[in-house]
């Protein structure tokens, strides 16, 4: 990595801190930098202190770090609070609007508000202003964020276009005559120019929903799965997608399991508070064999908790929801591109095993955007295991929906498909889906049930490994913590240790052997998860009787960062 | 042709001379005048005594969750509306535990015929008060009896401009077979609540009780889509009570806002995956 610069932006909700964001994060994508897009924010619609979080680099970058090159400072509290974050940067600021109380050299006052004025004769150009005095200072060419503001604008006309460029252009001049510390921050055009898209993980698991052919989505908003609802809402039409925002989460998994009863492909969003109220349906879904696709994305818990931090703290609650005992599984992507892939691959398990699904992420993942590949969708399948009209008119007897089968899987047929009735029960029910509580029954019902763990269990993937296999350190984690734990392993390799990064998307069931093979050599293994109690390493002793020798546990609300785990690993005496 | 015997004969788990028997006989005599075949009709239902009835005929059946028969009908609606769908659920499975899915599915108003067998008690639980139970019912757990104002089902459907309101009563199997036919063919959701006597726990509102009292309106006296009248005929209960359609509103159902239902079932639709390649352009 030869280029790798931080910009953060702070200000308060409602700044627009989004817009120049995404703008510059955008902009400098199509620069041909590898962009990683990370935001704090607070649950509230105005005011608060919030930060939008730029890296660049000229190889991919699927983290954050806690140095600071380039502060855009949209309030007084920016200044204030990360500051200290800063080691040789600009903290760049309009002194004319906000009263900074610092007085460094750090301090680069760039009249926003006055050129956006005399330029445009209106404020609200003042963001385009600080965007140009961003590329400015990083001595690009404007016309990559002049494309991006072109196409931001595109709808309100020329007018509306022309003034912002030419507030860009005003806010890149002022910086370049002005800025006393000349090309300090310049950063080459890394030249790539392939084909890289830039998204965050909750428009990738609606991507992935779109192309794995999502039929029926129901769900109730809540932070932070709403971005997969409104996604999938807002392309709805032009997909034949159904979106119905349910009465609450209790009705939203009731209805999917419905409408996949009867036969249209299936999900809901939520998040842990939300999943709290469909565990009772989400029993059902196993008892009833219904194919359910159920997109969690975390935040803090108990309750309510911290609405819009970050967290993986549900994994237990998920594994373990609902009564009695029965298969589900569980996927855990950690970027966009396995947001993308997983999702798919989901709705293809659930109909295969008739199980609930679960893609979980969340927040860290859901909100942050990657530059990643472009998403290849001949690799996605769409296959159903259902019962075609022809096979159901050369079958020999009655239907039987929840049929004895040797792995467990019952042919599927769907109701409204003449020459069959299709009953399911919540109930324990005989083959035909009759209530039936015959204790001999009951065995082979629930024996047929867990059997299509096992059946999965084998053809789960092994976890992928970062770095070399015969690491004598190996990291472990899951989900969202996957870019700071590589990176992790880059730092600490380059230094002369031998580490690697065992890493898991496919949480549960876990293949027992290939997993114990993974982890044979490493003399340490340590766990990194974004809880306080090790909830994965807890699942990987009860799932494949591993022992985790150390922990490395977050759970203040933040997202793991490299340099966090670093220390840890150094306070730990594990490096 | 379908006839009654299409639609099966079984065993069930009620007990005898319970009002349930008379609800099930209205139900296939419904949908054998209807013409409809088992294989067209589908059957969601909560959990109750009532909420067993889909294993009692042959149909499709999504026998799911205590209080929750609407969002898996609503759901199987949605995915093939070609089938005639029944939510078959009882006083504490709909007006209690499902209260607030009853509410919005009448908001939502898909194309579905909510039978509520109204016993006014919970059954399979032995005998506990339910939201319709009347002042002064004493049971095991309203030992001072209850005091808390019971609901009234028509007059909440009739406020929350339900598109279609009847009632009718399990001692009076022709009447009610009528109505679960109009309520059937009629398109929205339509409410039968149905007088259902509870032979083991409810000792008030027993036949007896019910056949001194009841009678059967005459629809033609009033324009059914005249709501004041409708929330006034509801409120009725007491020496008389009145037996039929209350209200009738013909709105658009919620299908009908789903276009893509125009071309057929949504179950049928064959995805169009492909244009995520546009959405894909837009990221890069
Ligand atoms: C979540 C949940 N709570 C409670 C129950 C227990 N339960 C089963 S049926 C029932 C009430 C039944 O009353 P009603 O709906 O009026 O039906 P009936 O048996 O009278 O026909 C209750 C409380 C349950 N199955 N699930
Ligand atoms: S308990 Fe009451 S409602 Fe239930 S079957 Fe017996 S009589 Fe009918």
């Amino acid at each position: 990595m030869n280029i790798d610069l931080n910009l953060k932006i702070g200000g308060a909700a409602g700044q627009g801190l989004q817009t120049t964001g995404m703008a510059l994060a955008k902009t400098l994508k199509k620069s041909g930098f590898h962009v990683f897009a990370t935001q704090y924010y607070l649950s509230r619609v105005r005011g608060g202190h919030n930060t939008f979080q730029i890296r660049i680099s000229d190889s991919p970058v699927f983290a954050m770090t806690e140095t600071v090159d380039i502060l855009l400072a949209l309030d007084g509290e920016s200044i204030t609070q990360h500051m200290s974050e800063l080691k040789e940067g600009v903290v760049v600021v309009d002194s004319d609007v906000i009263d900074v109380k610092e007085n460094a050299d750090s301090i680069f006052h760039v009249p926003m508000l006055k050129i956006a004025k005399d330029v445009c004769g209106d404020k609200i150009y003042s963001n385009s202003v600080s965007m140009g005095a961003v590329i400015g200072l990083l001595c690009l060419e404007l016309s990559n964020l002049e494309f991006i503001l072109k196409a931001a604008f595109k709808k309100k006309g020329d007018g509306v276009i022309q003034n912002n460029i030419d507030a860009a252009r005003a806010g890149y001049n002022y910086v370049k005559e002005n800025y006393p510390g000349g090309c300090k921050f310049e950063v080459s055009d890394p030249g790539k120019k392939e084909e890289m898209m830039l998204v965050n993980g909750n428009e990738a698991v609606g991507l992935g929903a779109l192309a794995a052919g999502v039929q029926f989505l129901a769900a109730y908003p809540m932070t932070p799965s709403t971005g997969v609802m409104t996604y999938v809402a807002a392309n709805a039409d032009k997909f034949n997608v159904v979106v119905e925002q349910a009465e609450d989460e209790i009705a939203a998994l009731n209805m999917i399991l419905g409408a996949s009863f009867a036969g249209a492909r299936s999900m809901t969003t939520t998040s842990g508070g939300g999943f709290s109220l469909m565990t009772e349906a989400l029993g059902l879904a196993s008892i009833t064999e219904t194919p359910a696709v159920i997109f969690l994305c975390q935040r803090p818990g108990p309750a309510t908790g911290l609405p819009t931090m970050t967290e993986q703290g549900d994994l237990q609650f998920v594994l373990n929801a609902a009564q009695g005992e029965f298969p589900r599984c569980i996927l855990a992507p950690g970027t966009p591109e396995e947001c993308f892939y997983l999702t798919t691959e989901a709705f293809n398990i659930a109909d295969k095993y008739q199980i609930p699904v679960f893609v979980m992420s969340d927040q860290y993942l859901a909100d942050s955007l990657f530059t990643c590949p472009r998403f290849d969708t001949s690799k996605v399948l769409v296959e159903r295991h259902l019962l075609s009209d022809q096979e159901l008119r050369t079958k020999k007897e009655e239907y039987k929906r929840y049929k004895l089968t040797p792995l467990g899987i019952s042919p599927r047929a769907l109701p409204g498909q003449e020459g069959v009735l299709v009953v399911a029960d919540s109930d324990e029910h005989d083959e035909f889906g009759h209530i039936n509580e015959d204790p001999v029954n009951r065995i082979k019902m629930n024996d047929k049930r867990m059997k299509k763990l096992e059946v999965l269990r084998e053809e789960m993937p092994e976890a992928k490994v970062y770095g070399s296999s015969d690491a004598s350190i190996s990291l472990m984690g899951w989900g969202s913590t996957y870019g700071s734990l590589a990176e992790v392993v880059d730092i600490l390799n380059d230094g002369g240790k031998s580490v690697n990064l065992v890493y898991f998307t496919h949480i549960h069931p876990i293949p027992v052997e290939p997993t114990k093979k993974l982890l044979a050599k490493a003399k340490k293994t340590v766990c990194v998860e974004n809880n306080s109690t090790g909830q994965f390493s807890r699942l990987l002793k009860v799932d494949a009787d591993i022992n985790v020798t150390e922990h490395i546990l977050r759970y203040d609300g933040k997202p793991f960062s490299p340099e966090f785990i670093i220390a840890a690993l150094k306070e730990k005496g594990v490096i | 042709m379908v006839s009654i015997e299409d639609y099966g004969k079984f065993e069930t788990a009620w007990c005898p001379g319970c009002g349930n028997f008379g609800i099930l006989k209205a139900i296939k005599q419904a949908l054998v005048n209807l013409g409809r075949s088992p294989h067209e009709v589908f059957i969601a239902s909560g959990i109750g005594q009532s909420s067993k009835l889909p294993h009692y005929l042959k149909c499709n059946a999504f026998n799911g969750l205590h209080g929750r028969s609407l969002p898996p009908a609503t759901g199987a609606k949605i995915a093939n509306h070609e089938m005639t769908v029944l939510a078959v659920t009882g006083d504490g499975d709909c007006y209690g535990e499902g209260g607030n899915h009853f509410l919005h599915t009448v908001r939502r108003n898909p194309d579905i015929t909510m039978i509520v067998h109204d016993n006014q008690i919970y059954g399979l639980t032995k005998g506990q008060a339910s939201p319709t139970s009347e002042i002064g019912m004493k049971t095991k757990v309203q030992t001072h009896g209850v005091f808390n104002m019971p609901l009234n089902p028509l007059s909440l459907a009739i406020s929350l401009d339900c598109s279609f309101v009847s009632r009718g009563y399990a001692g009076n199997i022709s009447h009610l077979s009528k109505l679960i036919e109009k309520a059937i063919e009629h398109k929205g959701l339509s409410l039968v609540d149905v007088l259902q006597p509870c032979v083991s726990f409810n000792k008030l509102n027993t036949f007896k009780w019910y056949s001194e009292r009841v009678y059967e309106m005459n629809e033609s006296g009033y324009e059914l889509n005249d709501r004041v009248r409708a929330f006034e005929k509801s409120l009725e209960w007491g020496d008389k009570i009145p037996l039929g359609v209350f209200y009738v509103n013909e709105k658009p159902s919620f299908e009908d806002y789903l276009d893509v239902l125009v071309q057929g079932p949504l179950y049928k639709n064959t995805p169009k995956t492909e244009l995520v390649e546009e959405l894909i352009d837009g990221f890069i």
